[in-house]
């Protein structure tokens, strides 16, 4: 196994590419995937700090009736940016363009993307749209207080900075389009030979469903704002019912491209899931296929029921039912994923670790987010509890308990591959644990708070919702601890230089038959492709299910 | 680049979603609107764009063929087309300005309502396929430079063939537009 | 989609249209505009919008087919094309299940 190792290993980290370029331009004009994949990184898990941060202020903010730390005015302004950062610079971006990038080439045995100079390119879009977010913050009159939604007539009204937001908005969407586009691309074009469209890793699946669901709903989502901008500037009165406009076809526009985001958010978390469970339930993923068609099938089923966030917009009763019923038709496919991911550790030779125990929190949190999901999807409770905390729960269970956790495995899980380091599994489970009873702290109470009848976006509320508020805030903390501890955790082991070895979890897909770190190159010799992508059965000899650490250095370089 | 263009095709896509709901609402405001709209400039306009698009397609096969300087003045003459669309365009938005029918202008805003989203939808989408027009240009001048200075040729045109690409989606959008703004009766 | 090449790539292999082929779908293109400019002056009341759209898809249909060399392109191409068709097509529709019915 250590053939290669014995060999010169040069990682990526000591070749620069294109070759020649030094210093600090070797990350910033550089072409490789891999390095691409890192900037994102920073960039990401920078843009998630800051959003949890204001996240934990709202909290506090909340924790006791009245104002307390900030005024009103600000606290409308903090829930946008907070929102805004969350879903265009971290959710959105965060698996596809991090993992994505890093291991989508490698599992499908390619040398880099399609188009590697265009990867760059939709780096610095997602850096300039962050920057224009900040300096949006600054300028003019303040940052939007529309929240992210940026629903007319009130972004259009609104004295605040909502232009400038929105144009960041747009650039981060075109960034995310050229990623999808990048991706489909590279599926078609770069696999290897003998890898059939039945071999690909369900992670890259997941992305290949993403990329088509990134590149055909964001344009809409781009005319929206464009109109969002042009209306500001012009008021022509496309959306302004005075002038003949219709401010619910905003509400159209902006959800068919807002709801298949959602699922742009989860696949790729659903990718990182179907990876993880196999490798460390040491057995072959149960429904290959079926995971492979509900990825599909959600892709498809999710770019359907948009309308199912205008409930109580004053759209059709027609419309409510059918877009209620379709609504329905999603959670088939996203429930023969868990039972698959279930079934897959029934039986099996479970081995716990820290990326096992976030994917085993994702299924939960996620289920919960989902089954709450149901309750919104049917139009009658929806009356009830639309736009309370309960949906601020909902969807903090999908997109924080889904995606973020799946973003937390996705670093546990292939850190040893990205840097060659292992990080400490005791501080990891710690960390793990404490973010994950934080969350259902923070979010239970909001969920009872919203069923009591707490709507959400207030900066105030009433005697009887104290407590919860209280202990929501209480959980607030505890997130931002056992977050913070994780990040410590995983930064430290550059101190600790703890070596991982090539294979350390005994994975099967391609990225684990290569060096930690990855080469240049990713594969020294012609990858080799196995008939099914999760076949425990070869590696159960040279890869033992311990987890390897290299002790020595073993690279020349 | 067929991925790129289908993402274009949405983005229209969304006006278009506009269009047919507020079409579906005003049908009578539409169509007095759509009459106000010079129906022989639209049809000239559809003839160039058509024409420019043949003789992309036409350099494409030239390229190919190894004829270079055919390809060359066929490019020219569609970046010619091009131009002539968007001034043809210009005087027809500044007549319409000039009658006091621009976003919210004052005679738009005491017309009837259907009339007022007519015309915004129709500065937007013209506005926003006239920017296509000028990128799709652009796309063809480079290929044109490239064309001289050999890096596009009869082996290596998916420059050319790309900015060609893009030039035809321009044309099949305003295949669209220009029924639904000229013709709506 | 070879949108990155350079002079050292190999030599890339496409169908190439005839100029008379090309010819003759413009003339094709030319006679159905003068076609739906024809109809428009026709009152027709309702069918006047699908007849102009109808001619229109056909007119963007040559365009694909030919201008733009779908015809000789892979399956993949094909049926993607077709899938943002439809979703274009879901997009116009599901919204008629609010405004028709409000």
């Amino acid at each position: 196994m250590d053939a290669i190792g014995m060999v010169k290993r040069q990682s990526f980290y000591e070749t620069p590419s294109p070759a020649g370029l030094k210093g600090i331009w070797a990350w910033l004009l550089t072409r490789d995937h891999k390095r691409l994949a890192l900037m994102y990184l920073w960039a990401i898990m920078l843009w998630l700090c800051i959003a949890l941060l204001i996240g934990l202020s709202l909290r506090i903010e909340l924790m006791w009736p009245g104002g307390t730390i900030m005024k009103a005015e600000t606290y409308n302004a903090m829930f946008t940016l907070h929102g805004v950062i969350m879903i265009f610079l971290f959710v959105i971006p965060a698996i596809p363009a991090v993992f994505g990038n890093f291991f989508l080439p490698i599992q499908i045995g390619a040398d880099d993307v399609f188009f590697p100079r265009l990867n760059l390119m939709s780096w610095y879009l997602f850096m300039f749209g962050g920057g224009f977010a900040i300096i949006s913050l600054f300028s003019g009159k303040g940052f939007p207080d529309t929240g992210w939604t940026f629903y007319v007539p009130f972004s259009v009204t609104t004295k605040t900075n909502v232009s400038l937001t929105v144009t960041a908005a747009f650039i981060l969407g075109m960034s995310s389009m050229l990623t999808g586009l990048n991706f489909i691309t590279t599926v078609h074009r770069m696999r290897t030979k003998g890898m059939g469209w039945m071999q690909i890793p369900l992670f890259t699946w997941s992305l290949y469903a993403t990329a088509w669901v990134q590149l055909l709903a964001t344009p809409v989502i781009s005319i929206t704002f464009v109109l969002v901008i042009l209306e500001r500037f012009l008021r022509i009165g496309l959306f302004d019912p005075a002038k003949g406009g219709d401010p619910l076809l905003y509400q159209h526009l902006f959800w068919m491209y807002s709801h298949p985001a959602v699922y742009i958010m989860v696949l790729p978390g659903m990718g990182v899931v179907s990876e993880i469970i196999p490798i460390f339930s040491r057995k072959s993923i149960f429904g290959y296929k079926a995971i492979v068609y509900s990825s599909l099938a959600i892709a498809i089923a999710g770019s359907l029921v948009w309308a199912h966030h205008m409930f109580t917009s004053g759209i059709s009763d027609v419309s409510i039912f059918v877009f209620s019923l379709l609504t329905y038709l999603v959670a088939i496919p996203s429930a023969v994923k868990v039972f698959s991911w279930v079934s897959t550790m029934y039986k099996g030779s479970i081995q716990m670790t820290p990326p096992l125990l976030l994917a085993l929190a994702f299924i939960y949190l996620f289920s919960v987010g989902g089954l709450t999901g149901l309750l919104l999807g049917a139009a009658g409770t929806n009356v009830y509890v639309h736009d309370t905390q309960f949906v601020v729960s909902h969807f903090h269970f999908t997109m924080f308990g889904g995606t973020g956790f799946a973003f937390f495995a996705a670093l546990h899980f292939w850190w040893p591959k990205m840097f060659g380091l292992m990080y400490n599994m005791k501080r990891a489970y710690i960390a793990v644990i404490l973010t994950t009873i934080g969350f259902i702290f923070h979010f239970i109470p909001m969920m009872i708070l919203g069923l009591m009848g707490m709507p959400r976006r207030y900066f105030d509320y009433l005697p009887q919702y104290a407590t919860g508020n209280f202990l929501a805030g209480f959980g607030g903390f505890m997130i931002i601890a056992g977050v913070g501890l994780m990040f410590t955790n995983l930064l430290l082991s550059f101190r600790e230089k703890n070596l991982a070895a090539d294979d350390p979890w005994g994975g099967t897909t391609l990225e684990w038959s290569i060096p930690s770190p990855p080469p240049l190159h990713n594969f020294v010799g012609v990858p080799e492709v196995k008939s099914f992508p999760y076949d425990f059965s070869m590696v159960g000899k040279d890869a033992a299910p311990t987890i390897q650490t290299r002790e020595t250095d073993e690279r020349t370089s | 680049m067929w991925l790129f263009l289908y993402s274009e095709i949405i983005l229209f896509g969304g006006l278009f979603v506009l269009y047919a709901a507020y079409f579906h609402e005003y049908p009578k405001n539409f169509a007095e609107s759509g009459r106000e709209l010079n129906r022989i400039i639209g049809s000239l306009n559809t003839v160039i764009l058509l024409i420019s698009s043949f003789t992309v397609a036409a350099s494409l096969t030239a390229i190919q063929r190894g004829a270079k300087r055919l390809a060359l003045s066929l490019i020219t003459f569609s970046i010619l087309c091009g131009a002539t669309f968007l001034t043809i365009k210009y005087f027809e938005w500044g007549k319409h300005i000039r009658e006091g029918v621009y976003p919210n202008s004052q005679v738009l805003q005491n017309g009837p309502p259907g009339n007022n989203i007519f015309f915004g939808l129709y500065y937007v989408i013209t506005g926003l396929h006239g920017l296509h027009v000028i990128i799709g240009m652009t796309l063809l001048t480079i290929s044109l430079v490239f064309i001289l200075t050999g890096r596009v040729n009869e082996r290596h045109f998916s420059m050319l063939e790309n900015a060609g690409l893009y030039w035809h989606l321009v044309d099949l959008i305003w295949i669209f537009v220009f029924p639904l703004f000229y013709l709506v009766l | 989609m070879e949108k990155e090449a350079g002079t050292g790539q190999p030599e890339e292999r496409m169908h190439v249209t005839g100029y008379r082929e090309l010819l003759a779908i413009i003339m094709a293109l030319l006679a159905l505009t003068g076609i739906t400019v024809a109809v428009s002056y026709v009152h027709l009341g309702f069918f006047n919008v699908p007849i102009a759209l109808f001619v229109a898809s056909i007119k963007s249909s040559l365009v694909l087919l030919f201008f733009m060399h779908l015809k000789y392109e892979g399956r993949a191409i094909k049926i993607s094309l077709l899938s943002t068709i439809a979703f274009l097509f879901v997009m116009i529709s599901f919204i008629f299940w609010d405004v028709a019915f409000r």
